[in-house]
């Protein structure tokens, strides 16, 4: 069993698993990290950002590919886990001569596709006049200035892909439930599980009948709107990877969120508006249903909401329309009936607007002090760009960065010289690491496998020993392109038994509880299922030709000797040879079992767990009596 | 008392008993006696015969209880009816017991009860102890508090001795029942004390020979236990002791230690030191008792050793309890104080710090003693530092507290802390990074630590250390993961701690490091007035009321606060949904109006442009606010405002107090309607010339101190309706209300009695109509007005009401009438009477 890691991002995982003859990928995140080299892509032409001085805005985006550790081409399945781990299923299914299946929940699908949605809408619609990838040529690249000199590989980056594309690799998923058992091949059986952190967000049990692995990947103990993480399913598992954990360790979401209202109430009470860039779905329902607790009480009920993203309209309805894959609470409410979600009310009562971007209807409602919800967090695309330029220049606005994907100290690089404050509360709903050991405890795999960055404290802060996995035996690491080969072995395989053969044996007990029998069958190996058939009957006498054939796969059927199983008790048996005569008996104990030594007779018997051997100086009478004796303390069948 | 008196029989003594129990009670007590005898009739209410033993207790110490029983035969029939054999409940046989031990504490009843065979057959064998109630540990209970009350003179001793009851006690401190066994430990401090000659009964004997045979039998089953290997029974020896070193200090208590003070220290031998807890307390007890000179026996030795075998948490108390003793050798004390600074050493060196320049702290920490003490588990590490943190703070204050006090080092160490806790120390060190993974986000120690800190206010430290003392509690302040108690203790902190900081002589002002601080604080309060959660805008608030009353009236206090939105804010949460915060935010507002502080409201948040003055927002608030806190705030503000004459109040003052009376008397919360007696009484004051307290931002006084003519002063009031305010409220269903407007109008009359020139007309028809209107209102009628009153009328008035016995009737607490035993009794015996009822209509 191998665990092949394409990625090195710990919270956008891609891992490739061999478990019997399947080859399984497990989750396939997109790290945008390398976005933040280039400069912001203005809606409206900013002189600002095209007089900066030296390299011009030429090239596309780019993401990080994935290594050539092994031909995507023969993954047979793509388990997603939740909606930002797929982003770049695209890149897999549609260049690399993928032909499996991907399995995800349909929530998972949806708001994915929310997501890829809006990341091309934002890259389309400013699209460049040409492109340059000579400056990927590593000769070129070493004299550009310095974070793009020191980025590496960039000879994978790629640009963004298609509407089309991204409709082809979702046409290729198969939508699951919870607990929905998928047979691949018969080999292995995979089952999502509820994991707690995204709508449809799903942990993977991969079991054959004796193996049990479990791939953890962004989970959430915390009570938030999806349905609670399943803990139990993941017991005596002999293996666990986990990913996902939370990227912001010391930061507690319910302290960044009564931090957000804080600053969000401070600025606008003072007539300043407030930039959220988020994605289109995920904390942001949190956060708003939040805010509809607080905006009466602090006095914020005259102030605007925005929430501008090309699929804002989508993912608001969408929310309130999963309600199987929501927590309890909200879906009782769906019962009586209301939306599970208060952001309807917000809506219904005008306090928030979504507009799908800031052309058009917006542009007309706009209204000063608000809150702008938009994206796309690493201010480099999207609605975000326009309201930084906006907003930047005023020491009254704030911007808060709730999405901890990105450094927010990066994403605001482009805009410096920024009179606005700036403010960082990452919400990051994910486990943590007194929640991992908890949930270590209660579940007891037998082994655990992580990314090498959970199993050391985080560099900036190498005192705190809190802050990494501590378990036993400790964790496996993995990093970027390497192979890991977990560590058990498989020691059994599931056989079936046809009924009429089952009829045929005759069970000998041997003791108590346990009967032993003797078969002679076919050994049928089809679709990874291994079953035992009843050997071929000898051939009618009619049918000529045939019945020859049908001779020679009949095995030669010998007579069988008697099987022998028992073992031998060394000091009964020592005594029995007294008895029989034999004199001057010396045992000796040896690693495997015992040597009863006949010194007299020059014979030598090896006793073993599986094997009794006699030697004797060619004396077959002598060999036959003392194998009579040994057969006595032995059953035979 | 009753000595010598020929025994009176019991026709003769109806008179008699009337001396101690009213003919009424006597009358009703055969029944109750009847009803409590009866096990058909359970009594439902315990408290009952509490209150009835009490009744008897009060009796008895005022009385004989001989004469009660001779009285009242159904008493003595009641606790012989005890004794058959019966199923009766244990409730009612236990109170029989203590009944007994109550009456029995006279010795003359406790004969007559002898003569009878009552006493050995209720406290023997042949009594409940052998029986199936002794179960139930009410009965066990009752048994043994039916014996201490007893046990008051020697005769009681000698039938203690008789029936054995010394032996039933020991084994009842064992007993399952806590309560039982805790009573057994006493019961047998008090039979030894009573055992024992008095402090005149000559020199104490160290040979237990002469000792009573009582005393030298518990004495000898406290050595016993104490020779034991089983540590309940070291404890029970242990408390025993305890307790009869703090409760007697005859000259034979010093006998006592020392002839067991070998036993004691042969405890210490023990590994672990077995009852380390009750040791300690015996140990400390010992030591506080004025009987015994404490060098002679060798305490201090024996003090010294318990500290240094005990355990870091165990030695804690015993440390504190020896620093706070008064006299004790100082050798003794400096190891004592060592090992309450042991825990924060250990800390100091787990994060590699410098133990401090006066080296206190260095040296606790042996080679051997390293931070492993505080590191066996998160709640052995969290318990062990609160408490001593607990225990510093305890000893700060005390005159007895070391000297020199190791101010700079415990500063560091309570810093550290407190970085550990909110994840902002870097320890190089293994030790420290295990503490800081135990510490980190607790809660408890960050709030232990903080009040520490607060309480090392009061000394001062070095520089770098005092700024980083306002570091720690600006980093606790800014953190978005401090929770709302622990806000609450760093703004408390903060508070003492600017305070403290150093004044330039001759200005109150904050020193310059303290206002480059107040720049960083304020950018933080106004976040605070933000917060989501309710607790942490409240405590900012209480924050900002504190500061502004301080240095409100400072230059750069001014400077830096109205530079800040922290008003602005302030005056927006005086819509605040909740009421708690509404209230803080009055308060905060008045005081900061009070100061000059307050920023017109103005801008583009108030749309409408109606700029409202502070004065009709409160007033609004005060006649609006569905919650209680913020309208009694508002009232405490107005009265602070008329106190100080405030701008606003003393253009007009009259209208202003009309007003605020007017909308106080409608009020349903009784606190704000004795604060508006509050409120009337500093107008009162004024307008007939009390001194006033000084305010130094108040203006003039509109109202000057009064001479002309009585009538001419008593005018103003008239004007605002200040009596019909004080008439109503004289009438107030509540009883503090009620007492404050007697106590106003009282105050008022005095005053005009003493300049008494005005004319009475008592006769006049406008009188008598007032008085009507009065009595009225006395009946609980108060929907007539008493429209304008004339100065002459009210003086009237005041003299015809009975002021003095109202304020005596409002002075007996409301249940006075029904406390009395009669109504005690009639209340038993109704219940009684109604579950009897009950019963028949089931059938």
């Amino acid at each position: 069993m191998k665990l092949y890691c394409l990625s090195g991002h710990p919270t956008l995982p891609c891992n490739v698993l061999k478990f019997k003859s399947t080859t399984i990928m497990l989750d396939c995140g997109l790290d945008m990290t390398s976005t933040l080299n280039f400069l912001p892509l203005p809606l409206v032409q900013s002189p600002r950002l095209s007089n900066l001085p030296g390299w011009s805005l030429k090239d596309g985006n780019a993401f990080l590919d994935k290594t050539e550790l092994i031909d995507l081409s023969t993954v047979d399945v793509i388990l997603i886990s939740n909606y930002h781990c797929m982003m770049a299923l695209p890149y897999i299914t549609e260049h690399t001569g993928f032909s499996g299946t991907v399995y995800a929940t349909e929530p998972t699908v949806q708001i994915g596709r929310l997501l890829m949605e809006e990341l091309v809408n934002f890259i389309e619609r400013v699209p460049k006049a040409q492109s340059a990838s000579l400056w990927k040529n590593k000769d070129i690249q070493r004299l550009l200035p310095s974070p793009l000199k020191d980025a590496v590989e960039v000879s994978t980056w790629r640009r963004c892909y298609t509407m089309q594309e991204v409709n082809s690799a979702l046409s290729k998923i198969q939508l699951v439930g919870y607990s929905q058992k998928i047979e691949l091949f018969g080999a292995v059986q995979v089952t999502p599980l509820s994991s707690g952190y995204a709508l449809g967000s799903s942990n993977w049990i991969i079991q054959s009948h004796y193996e049990k692995v479990s791939y953890v990947s962004g989970s959430s103990l915390l009570t938030t709107h999806p349905q609670p993480m399943d803990q139990a399913s993941l017991k005596n598992s002999d293996v666990l990877i986990l990913t996902g954990l939370t990227q912001i360790p010391t930061a507690n979401p319910d302290g960044m969120v009564g931090e957000f209202c804080s600053n969000l109430a401070l600025t606008v009470r003072n007539g300043g508006n407030v930039l959220v860039p988020c994605y289109p779905s995920g904390v942001i329902y949190d956060l708003l249903e939040c805010l509809y607790q607080y905006i009466d009480s602090a006095g914020l009920s005259n102030i605007p909401f925005y929430f501008i993203s090309p699929v804002a309209n989508s993912s608001l309805e969408f929310s309130q329309i999963f309600a199987e894959w929501l927590c309890h609470n909200k879906q009782t409410k769906v019962y009586l009936p209301e939306p599970p979600f208060p952001h309807a009310e917000l809506i219904q009562t005008n306090k928030l607007k979504h507009y799908p971007s800031l052309h058009g209807d917006f542009s007309s409602d706009f209204r000063q002090p608000c809150v702008v919800f938009t994206g796309h967090p690493s201010l480099r695309f999207g609605d975000v760009v326009h309201f930084m330029e906006l907003w930047g220049k005023s020491s009254l606005n704030t911007v808060i960065f709730t999405e901890p994907d990105f450094s927010y100290l990066e994403a605001l690089a482009p805009y410096q010289p920024l009179a606005m404050k700036c403010i960082y509360c990452p919400i990051d709903t994910r486990l943590n690491f007194i929640q991992v050991s908890k949930l270590l405890k209660e579940v007891q795999p037998l082994h655990v496998v992580c990314p090498e960055q959970y199993t050391q404290p985080p560099p900036a802060q190498s005192h705190r020993m809190d802050l990494m996995i501590d378990c036993q035996p400790p964790a496996m690491s993995y990093r970027r392109a390497e192979v890991l080969a977990l560590p058990f072995k498989r020691r059994y395989e599931k056989i079936e038994i046809m009924p009429e053969l089952a009829d045929a044996l005759v069970p000998m007990e041997i003791k108590p509880g346990i009967s032993l029998a003797t078969v002679s069958a076919v050994l049928h190996t089809k679709d990874n299922k291994h079953v035992l058939q009843p050997p071929p009957r000898p051939a009618q006498p009619t049918g000529g030709k045939k019945r020859k054939r049908a001779s020679e796969d009949i095995p030669d059927c010998k007579v069988l000797k008697p099987l022998l199983s028992g073992s031998i008790p060394v000091e009964q048996f020592v005594q029995t040879l007294e008895k029989h005569g034999f004199s001057d008996i010396k045992v000796e104990d040896t690693a495997k079992g015992h040597i009863v030594l006949l010194q007299e007779a020059e014979t030598l018997i090896q006793i073993e767990e599986d094997s009794t051997h006699i030697i004797c100086d060619n004396d077959e009478m002598l060999r036959v009596r003392l194998r009579d004796l040994v057969l006595k303390f032995l059953q035979k069948f | 008392m009753t000595e010598g008196l020929p025994v009176p029989s019991p026709a003769g003594l109806a008179g008699i008993s009337s001396l101690t129990m009213d003919p009424e009670c006597s009358q009703l007590l055969p029944a109750l006696c009847a009803v409590l005898a009866d096990p058909r009739q359970p009594m439902a209410d315990d408290t009952c015969l509490e209150k009835l033993l009490d009744w008897f207790k009060t009796i008895t110490e005022a009385g004989s209880s001989l004469l009660l029983l001779q009285g009242n035969p159904c008493l003595v029939e009641l606790l012989c009816h005890m004794l058959k054999p019966q199923d009766l409940s244990s409730r009612v046989l236990a109170f029989s017991l203590r009944l007994t031990g109550v009456l029995a504490a006279q010795e003359d009843c406790f004969q007559y009860l002898q003569q009878g065979e009552l006493l050995p057959k209720l406290f023997g064998e042949a009594g409940p102890l052998g029986g199936a109630a002794w179960t139930s540990p009410t009965v066990r209970s009752g048994w043994i508090q039916g014996l201490r009350s007893l046990a008051q003179h020697p005769s009681a001793l000698h039938f203690l001795a008789d029936c054995g009851a010394v032996d039933t006690i020991f084994s009842l401190q064992e007993d399952s029942s806590l309560f039982v066994a805790s009573a057994a430990g006493q019961l047998l401090v008090h039979i030894l004390g009573l055992s024992m000659p008095g402090p005149a009964g000559g020199p104490p004997s160290l040979q237990a020979g002469d000792w009573p045979a009582c005393a030298q039998k518990i004495v000898g089953h406290i050595e016993e236990s104490l020779r034991a290997t089983a540590t309940p029974q070291i404890t029970q020896a242990l408390n025993v002791l305890t307790t009869t070193f703090g409760h007697c200090h005859d000259p034979w208590t010093q006998v006592l230690w020392v002839r067991l003070s070998p036993l004691v220290a042969g405890l210490l031998e023990k590994d672990p030191v077995p009852a380390a807890h009750s040791l300690v307390d015996l140990l400390l007890s010992v030591a506080r008792s004025p009987g015994l000179s404490s060098s002679s026996c060798g305490l201090w030795e024996t003090l010294a050793q318990t500290l240094s075998h005990l355990s870091p948490t165990q030695a804690g108390p015993l440390a504190l309890g020896i620093l706070k003793l008064q006299d004790c050798p100082q050798a003794l004390r400096a190891q004592a104080f060592a090992v309450l600074l042991q825990p924060l050493a250990c800390v100091l060196k787990a994060t590699a710090q410098d133990p401090g320049p006066s080296g206190v702290l260095d040296g606790i920490v042996g080679d051997s003693m390293t931070a492993d003490m505080l590191l066996p588990s998160k709640a052995a590490c969290v318990g062990l530092l609160c408490r001593t943190l607990a225990h510093l703070e305890l000893l700060l204050p005390l005159p007895q507290r070391p000297c020199p006090w190791p101010q700079a080092p415990l500063l560091g160490a309570a810093v550290t802390l407190l970085q550990l806790c909110g994840g902002s120390a870097r320890p190089t060190s293994d030790a420290g990074r295990h503490l800081c993974a135990l510490l980190l986000g607790c809660v408890r120690v960050q709030r232990a630590a903080l009040d520490f800190l607060g309480t090392l206010s009061e000394g001062t430290g070095p520089r770098e250390l005092v700024t980083q003392v306002f570091a720690v509690l600006l980093e606790y302040l800014r953190s978005p993961d401090s929770s709302p108690t622990v806000l609450k203790k760093a703004f408390q902190a903060t508070f003492r701690w600017l305070l403290s900081s150093p004044k330039t002589p001759g200005c109150w002002d904050l020193d310059p490091h303290a206002l480059l601080f107040l720049r960083d604080l304020l950018p933080v309060l106004q976040k605070r007035l933000c917060s989501p959660c309710w607790e942490v805008r409240d405590s900012g608030l209480e924050f900002l009321t504190q500061m502004t009353r301080h240095w409100g009236g400072q230059a750069g206090f001014r400077h830096a606060l109205l530079a800040s939105e922290v008003p602005k804010l302030t005056e927006q949460l005086l819509r605040d949904p909740e009421s708690y915060v509404r209230a803080s935010a009055v308060t905060a507002m008045g005081q900061l109006s009070s100061q000059g502080l307050c920023v017109p409201p103005a801008g583009p948040e108030h749309p409408g442009g109606q700029q409202k003055s502070l004065l009709a927002e409160l007033l609004h608030i005060l006649s609006t606010d569905s919650e209680g806190f913020p309208r009694r705030a508002v009232m405490q503000v107005f009265t602070q405002w008329l106190r100080d004459s405030h701008a606003d109040v003393a253009g007009d003052t009259e209208q202003f107090v009309a007003g605020v009376l007017q909308v106080a008397s409608q009020d349903l919360d009784w606190e704000v309607r004795a604060q508006g007696l509050e409120l009337a009484l500093v107008f009162l004051e004024q307008t007939l010339g009390q001194p006033r307290s000084h305010c130094p931002c108040a203006v003039t006084p509109a109202v000057a101190a009064p001479v002309g003519p009585l009538a001419q002063a008593l005018q103003p009031l008239c004007r605002v309706r200040l009596f019909e305010f004080a008439f109503r409220a004289l009438f107030d269903c509540d009883r503090p209300v009620a007492q404050k407007s007697c106590d106003l109008l009282l105050f008022l009359r005095a005053k005009t009695a003493s300049s008494g020139s005005l004319q009475e007309s008592r006769s006049s028809p406008h009188v008598a109509s007032v008085e009507a209107a009065l009595q009225r209102w006395q009946a609980g009628d108060q929907a007539q007005p008493l429209g304008d009153l004339e100065p002459e009328v009210v003086l009237a008035v005041l003299r015809s009401l009975d002021l003095e016995g109202l304020q005596g009737a409002l002075a007996e607490s409301s249940d006075h009438v029904e406390k009395s035993p009669q109504s005690l009794l009639q209340d038993m015996l109704a219940t009684v009477g109604v579950l009897g009822g009950n019963e028949a209509d089931c059938y």
